[in-house]
């Protein structure tokens, strides 16, 4: 279909290199296994595929249609047109990594004004081009964390209420790495404890404590405490952020963390069924060399003009090989240029705005929800955009009644833990109206009476 | 003339972008918990339109030119792709809502586990790792955990060829093994004597590249396998390369028992300036049951009136989770579109032409350039760089004079066997007339090598920039907008 | 392809000047010429402290690769050259000199039989090419 060459091209080409036929180049291949008889459909057009996988795409009711309360690590937020726009320029989606800077400078500036941005959202010093997502930049900081030490301390703590996907992929990373342990989310602890239990836990072997800002409950903590302690043993302190949400939060990076790590998706990348998405990592100038991932720093030219290159590679993988401290060689360039765009697009004032609607509209959500009969709201602390609703029924019973009426209900917490059984964390965004938030807690009283 | 950041365009009070009104009452806010200041650019939308619309046209890209980056395969990113991609009811689902009403997404990563696994032979997919070198990192903890299953704890090394991608080897050492590496012979295979040598009780593997990164069938690809498989090893199969064998043989039947492929070479997913790219790994039958968390399959049979239920299942050994949600959905779609579009015949004609085109282009430069293997080539081949009669000049003088005749070079520097190493992969989306005037440019260079060398050396002239100080970048590090005092 | 005659070697590109039981170390010609520029130097071992034979003591980068360099000796670290730190391209323009790493007081004069003379390292660097 993309392949252009004419019957009689094919013919010279093959007569140049001596062959007669195409056949005749797979010869290396053992004949046993040469030329397997697949079973394939045939091709079809690009208007016989649009259709079909048209229909796929209608099969599914997604928040184009449905009005979103689900968060959990993946946000409704409103992506501007012109940001799409960019992003479907050839010249920078069909561009390669940009190994070759001379002719790579739109990549590379792109990536080095996203460095920028996000060193500056977090306080950090230095940040990378990007990670997979906000989980296996988690796990990379553990890694980061295990180099630093050389080795030599082993423990790390994870908060109970860090995303549970954050703390199973940082098991599977972590599994390859002897003697380490993983501690302080085991599932006897309460998932909504307050940071006391973590900060006691935190000792000359803790490599590394890692929280999350918002938590996964949505829930903010001050976490001036469980710093001092960290930096007094030792150990390195790392935050998984909501990048939205430092729109109005201190900088993590202003009250000493070490690392943070986070899921860009909120700025300007579609929810997509979860990926691809932004992993973010930055981390205090110290870290700098064990950090993993490409950076972009800033150089001049024969004749003296500014240009960017891609830097400090001899920690890469393709030069480090076996002794890099991490494999990554491929990320997620095109969304961290999505980010860069929505991010220049909202602004100073814009990421405020974003911020503070995501606040209050929440709090009024759960304000009112709160004063429905049968629910009552769990979150006891100054929380984001999230917060956690006990139900008079189980939620895949409310939710499936929600459907109905056009919404995507909160998630079922029973997932976490069966003391969270029939508790919702609801998340809202700008998206939503206080008409949208009004309806639904009728809706609400309505299906909990079914 | 260089492009001003958007710190610098940055105009105080400059809005790009409006949200409503709030039309809640405002509740207070924590402040001991706020920021003081948020110093990001203030821009407008047509100062953002306009500098990221300048900023990409000073990249180079597949849409501009030919692109023969070895071992990457540029070829043509459909258009066709970014519309399917973006269809309202796959990037407006989220990945955490009820399956029953993300049917469609569930049936498209179902089917293309399906098609994958007919095209390569292997008993089970994984969708789920984000790219090439998480799909490896997936393969060494697959072959960790099958060890670890048959209670077999002495098994520490994986063997790595010395021409292998620099992910392999580090992916290894994340997993926990040690790498061992096994040079290859002069006609560029894996050299079967020194494989022997190494092969015992205490190899969990072997991590093979086939076609490998010189472009190369290993002539002894079965003897190979069959040599770690009596060892009682694994053999993992990095599927970078699998452009060349497309229709043309599937990897499992070689033997290979797990191996990642890269939907952003092979099946045409674009490479956005570095990602996303997608790493699904095929395991056989006896490794089925280590694949991560969670895989597609049907919760429930449907008959003739009712489809069957797709959901997550969870193996039942499984290595665990690898990243959050279910993988690169984006990238799934456009890989999908592209299997779904060529078809079986479509897919046989890719590698048959991106095989041929090497070849020619292969024949057109050998007399000019030193091909240090000289055997017909897969998908792509390796030249030597270098003139014995002139050797102040390297690979990356002819990369950067290249540039001025509008091709991107091709890798440079890999493999590392090969000294002063151009790596070019044509891809089958180009044609003839493309590949006859890059063979011409090619020789042009290589007149210019011997008569006009400086040339080279000052190459490239007509780019936006000209060769940058590495060395500079690295020592005096600026890695953002303002500067980072004492790194 | 500079090789002072006074000085011994390793097979790891390391050179050894040996004054009674001090010893001075730091990289060859070969190995600064094969890095290239020097970017970055990050001595591991501290002033005072005991070091093995085999220990890693150096982390240095260059643009294009990456190398470590190991103590040829054991014994204890008596100077470190503190200003590699910010100035690693002296290891490249004075390897010999400027750019030494550490002084060691070594604990087993053995260890000085297993390094090369200024001829076999010659002859040495010869069989690897360039």
């Amino acid at each position: 279909m993309f392949i252009p060459h004419t019957e009689d091209e094919r013919k010279v080409m093959l007569e140049t290199i001596g062959k007669t036929s195409l056949e005749e180049l797979f010869s290396v291949v053992p004949q046993k296994y040469r030329f397997p008889n697949l079973d394939l459909p045939a091709g079809l057009t690009e208007m016989e595929a649009l259709e079909q996988i048209q229909d796929l795409a209608q099969a599914n009711e997604a928040c184009d249609d449905l009005i979103c309360f689900l968060g959990a690590g993946a946000y409704d937020h409103y992506i501007p047109a012109a940001v799409d726009s960019l992003l479907r320029r050839g010249e920078f989606f069909t561009a390669y990594t940009p190994y070759q800077p001379e002719i790579s400078q739109g990549t590379l500036q792109a990536i080095f004004e996203y460095q920028s941005l996000i060193a500056h959202l977090t306080g950090m010093e230095v940040c990378n081009a990007s990670h997979y997502d906000g989980a296996t930049a988690a796990a990379e900081a553990c890694i980061t964390a295990f180099h630093h030490f050389q080795g030599k301390r082993k423990t790390f703590l994870l908060s109970p209420a860090l995303h549970p996907d954050y703390r199973a992929t940082i098991r599977t990373y972590l599994c390859g790495f002897e003697g380490t342990s993983i501690q302080g989310d085991e599932s006897h602890q309460d998932p909504l404890s307050s940071l006391d239990n973590l900060i006691s836990s935190i000792d000359e072997n803790t490599a590394l404590v890692l929280v999350q800002y918002p938590d996964f409950f949505g829930r903010i903590f001050d976490l001036a405490s469980l710093i001092k302690k960290a930096h007094k043993t030792g150990s390195l302190v790392a935050v998984a952020v909501n990048p939205i949400a430092l729109g109005l939060l201190k900088a993590p990076g202003d009250f000493g963390v070490d690392i943070v790590v986070g899921d860009g998706q909120p700025l300007g990348i579609p929810l997509s069924f979860g990926g691809p998405t932004l992993g973010i990592f930055a981390t205090r100038k110290e870290l700098i060399r064990k950090v993993s991932g490409r950076l972009v720093g800033e150089s001049v030219d024969a004749q003296g003009r500014r240009g960017y290159v891609l830097t400090l590679t001899a920690r890469e993988q393709h030069i480090r090989r076996e002794k890099a401290t991490s494999n990554i060689c491929t990320n997620q360039g095109l969304m961290a240029l999505a980010a860069t765009i929505y991010l220049s697009l909202l602004g100073k004032q814009g990421l405020r705005k974003i911020s503070e609607l995501c606040y209050h509209k929440a709090h009024y959500a759960a304000q009112k929800i709160g004063k429905l009969k049968g629910f009552s709201v769990k979150t006891d602390t100054p929380f984001f955009n999230e917060f956690i609703v006990e139900c008079p029924r189980s939620i895949s019973q409310i939710n499936n009644s929600l459907s109905d009426h056009g919404f995507l209900g909160g998630y079922d917490l029973a997932n976490i833990s069966p003391t969270l059984e029939n508790h919702m964390l609801i998340a809202v965004t700008e998206k939503i109206s206080k008409e949208m938030i009004d309806f639904f807690c009728e809706k609400l009283v309505e299906v909990s009476n079914e | 003339m260089s492009e001003a950041t958007i710190f610098e365009l940055s105009s105080p009070g400059r809005v790009g972008f409006q949200f409503p009104e709030l039309d809640v009452p405002q509740f207070d806010l924590p402040k001991n918990l706020l920021r003081k200041d948020l110093d990001l650019p203030e821009l407008s939308e047509i100062d953002v339109i306009r500098h990221f619309t300048r900023l990409s046209s000073l990249n180079y890209s597949i849409d501009k030119g030919f692109y023969p980056l070895g071992s990457c395969t540029m070829k043509y990113n459909p258009r066709i792709n970014e519309v399917t991609s973006r269809l309202s009811g796959f990037s407006f689902s989220h990945p955490l809502q009820p399956i029953e009403t993300v049917q469609g997404n569930l049936f498209l990563m179902f089917q293309l586990q399906e098609w994958l696994k007919e095209i390569t032979g292997f008993k089970a997919i994984t969708l789920q790792p984000a790219a090439g070198a998480q799909g490896e990192f997936v393969g060494c903890l697959i072959i960790r955990a099958y060890h670890q299953d048959r209670k077999d704890d002495k098994r520490k090394i994986i063997l790595v060829p010395d021409s292998a991608h620099g992910t392999n080897p580090a992916s290894t050492t994340m997993a926990g093994f040690e790498v061992v590496n096994i040079p290859s012979d002069k006609r560029g295979n894996v050299d079967i004597p020194a494989l022997r040598s190494v092969c015992n009780e205490n190899v969990a593997g072997l991590m093979l590249t086939n076609p490998n990164t010189l472009g190369l069938f290993d002539e002894n690809i079965l003897e190979i396998i069959n040599i770690v498989h009596q060892a009682g090893g694994l053999v993992y199969g990095d599927g970078a390369n699998l452009n060349a064998l497309l229709g043309i043989v599937r990897p499992a039947d070689l033997g290979i028992d797990v191996m990642h492929f890269n939907l952003h070479k092979t099946f045409s997913t674009p490479h956005g300036g570095g990602g996303p790219g997608s790493g699904p790994v095929g395991v056989s039958k006896e490794l089925s049951d280590f694949l991560p968390e969670p895989l597609v399959g049907i919760l429930e049979k449907g008959d003739e009136e009712v489809p069957p239920l797709y959901g997550f299942i969870k193996p039942p050994k499984s290595i665990g989770r690898i990243k959050s949600f279910h993988g690169h959905f984006g990238v799934l779609v456009r890989a999908f579109t592209y299997i779904n579009m060529l078809g079986k015949d479509g897919l046989r004609k890719v590698s048959e032409y991106a095989v041929l085109n090497a070849n020619y282009l292969m024949q057109k430069l050998k007399n000019n350039y030193t091909l240090p293997f000289d055997r017909p080539c897969m998908h792509e081949f390796v030249l030597e760089g270098v003139w014995k009669d002139i050797p102040d000049l390297h690979a990356l003088d002819i990369a950067k004079r290249l540039m001025d005749y509008d091709f991107h070079p091709p890798t440079n520097y890999f493999p590392l066997i090969v000294k002063e190493a151009l790596m070019i992969e044509p891809t089958e989306t180009e044609s003839k007339q493309t590949l006859d005037r890059f063979a011409e440019v090619m020789l042009k260079i290589a007149d210019e090598a011997h008569n006009d060398p400086q040339l080279l050396h000052d190459a490239p002239h007509h780019t936006p920039v000209s060769r940058l100080d590495e060395v500079k970048a690295a020592r005096d590090l600026v890695l953002c907008c303002w500067p980072v005092k004492d790194i | 392809m500079k090789i002072p005659a006074d000085l011994k070697y390793t097979n790891t590109d390391e050179w050894v000047k040996v004054d009674g039981k001090i010893i001075t170390i730091g990289i060859t010609d070969y190995a600064q010429n094969h890095l290239s520029d020097l970017v970055y130097c990050g001595l591991k071992a501290e002033k005072d402290k005991l070091v093995s034979k085999g220990e890693l003591i150096v982390e240095i980068d260059s643009v294009k690769a990456s190398a470590e360099v190991n103590s040829p000796v054991s014994g204890k670290i008596i100077d470190t050259n503190q200003s590699l730190a910010s100035t690693p391209e002296v290891i490249n323009t004075d390897p010999y000199g400027n750019g030494w790493f550490y002084k060691v007081e070594i604990s087993n004069l053995a260890d000085l039989d297993k390094l090369m003379s200024a001829a076999d390292y010659e002859k040495y660097c010869e069989t690897r090419g360039n």
